[in-house]
C-alpha cells in the first residue's frame, strides 16, 4: 500500500516537472527578436523606447520611487533601483519579446514588444 | 479531556507554531531573480493538521495564520498573494488527501508548486500583465523542491507525534 502511494508520488513529481518543462518551451518558442521597450507603470504603458537606442533614465514611480532603466546594445535593463528587494537589478537583460523586468513593490514593469506589439499586447 | 476542547487547544497551539515558523521565513532572505522563491516553512503546520485532523482544521488555521502574518510582516499587497497561494494550494493539498493515493511528500509537492501557481495568477491580475507566466517554469521547479523538503519533514510530524484526539 505505502510502496503504491510512493510510486504515486513519483509519478505526480514527473509529471508536474514535465509540465514546467513544457511550459518553459512553449515560452521559448513564442519569443522572438524584440523591437521596443515598453514601460508599465500599475498596468498602464507609460512609455514606449526603441531597443536600438541607447537609453539611460530614472523611471518614476508612486510614492517618487525610482528605478534607472538602461537600453544598450540592443538589450534593456533595470540598472539600478530605491525598492527593498532590488529584485529587478538582478534579473537578466531583456532583449526578446515576452520577456520582462518586473519590479513588484513599485508595480513596475518592463517589457520588450516586437514589430506593431505595442499597442495589441495587454 | 472532551474532543472539541482538546482539539480547538492543538489547532491554537497549530497557529502560534505557524505564526513562528512564518516570521522564522522572513528572517531567510531569498534573494533571486524571481520573486516568490521561498520556502513555505508555515505549509508544515498545514500539512499535518490535513493529514493528521481534516481539511476544516488545515484550512482555518491557514486562514488565521495568512491574516496575522500578512498583517504582521507584509501588507495589502502581500495578503493577496498570500491568499492566491494559500487557497490553491489548500484546494489542491485537500484533494490529493482524500484520494488516500499520495504520501505527505506528493500532498506537499503538489500543495508548494499550486502555491507558487497561485501567487503567478495573482501577479498576472494585479500587474495585468500575462508575461509574468515566465516565472511560472521557475516557480514549478522551485516548489517542487522546497515541496519535498517541507514534505519530508511533515511526513516525519505526521509519524512521530500522536494526537491522542
Amino acid at each position: 500500500m505505502d510502496k503504491k502511494r510512493i510510486r504515486n508520488d513519483l509519478i505526480l513529481l514527473a509529471s508536474i516537472l514535465l509540465a514546467a518543462l513544457a511550459a518553459w518551451g512553449v515560452l521559448k518558442l513564442a519569443q522572438r527578436p524584440g523591437k521596443y521597450v515598453v514601460v508599465e507603470i500599475d498596468g498602464k504603458t507609460s512609455a514606449v523606447y526603441p531597443l536600438d537606442t541607447d537609453l539611460r533614465l530614472d523611471i518614476k514611480t508612486e510614492g517618487g520611487h525610482v528605478n534607472t532603466l538602461v537600453i544598450s546594445e540592443g538589450r534593456a535593463y533595470v540598472e539600478s533601483a530605491d525598492c527593498p528587494d532590488k529584485l529587478c537589478v538582478k534579473q537578466r537583460a531583456i532583449s526578446r519579446t515576452g520577456e520582462t523586468v518586473i519590479c513588484l513593490p513599485h508595480k513596475l514593469v518592463i517589457r520588450i514588444a516586437g514589430e506593431g506589439g505595442v499597442d495589441t499586447v495587454s | 479531556m472532551k474532543r472539541n476542547t482538546k482539539l480547538l487547544a492543538v489547532l491554537g497551539v497549530s497557529t502560534a507554531a505557524a505564526m513562528i515558523l512564518s516570521y522564522l521565513e522572513t528572517l531567510i532572505p531569498m534573494n533571486f531573480a524571481v520573486p516568490g522563491v521561498k520556502i513555505g516553512l508555515a505549509n508544515l503546520v498545514t500539512l499535518f493538521l490535513l493529514i493528521k485532523i481534516d481539511w476544516k482544521s488545515a484550512a482555518a488555521v491557514t486562514a488565521v495564520r495568512v491574516l496575522l502574518s500578512s498583517l504582521l510582516f507584509g501588507s495589502f499587497t502581500s495578503l493577496a498573494y498570500s491568499l492566491a497561494g494559500a487557497v490553491l494550494s489548500l484546494a489542491v493539498m485537500g484533494l490529493l488527501k482524500k484520494t488516500e493515493r499520495f504520501t505527505a511528500l506528493g500532498i506537499s509537492i503538489a500543495g508548494a508548486v499550486s502555491h507558487n501557481a497561485g501567487q503567478v495568477i495573482m501577479a498576472v491580475i494585479l500587474l495585468s500583465t500575462k508575461e509574468i507566466a515566465y516565472w511560472l517554469p521557475v516557480l514549478i521547479v522551485t516548489g517542487t523542491v522546497t515541496g519535498l523538503a517541507v514534505g519530508a519533514v511533515g511526513a516525519l510530524l505526521v509519524k512521530k507525534i500522536d494526537l491522542k484526539l
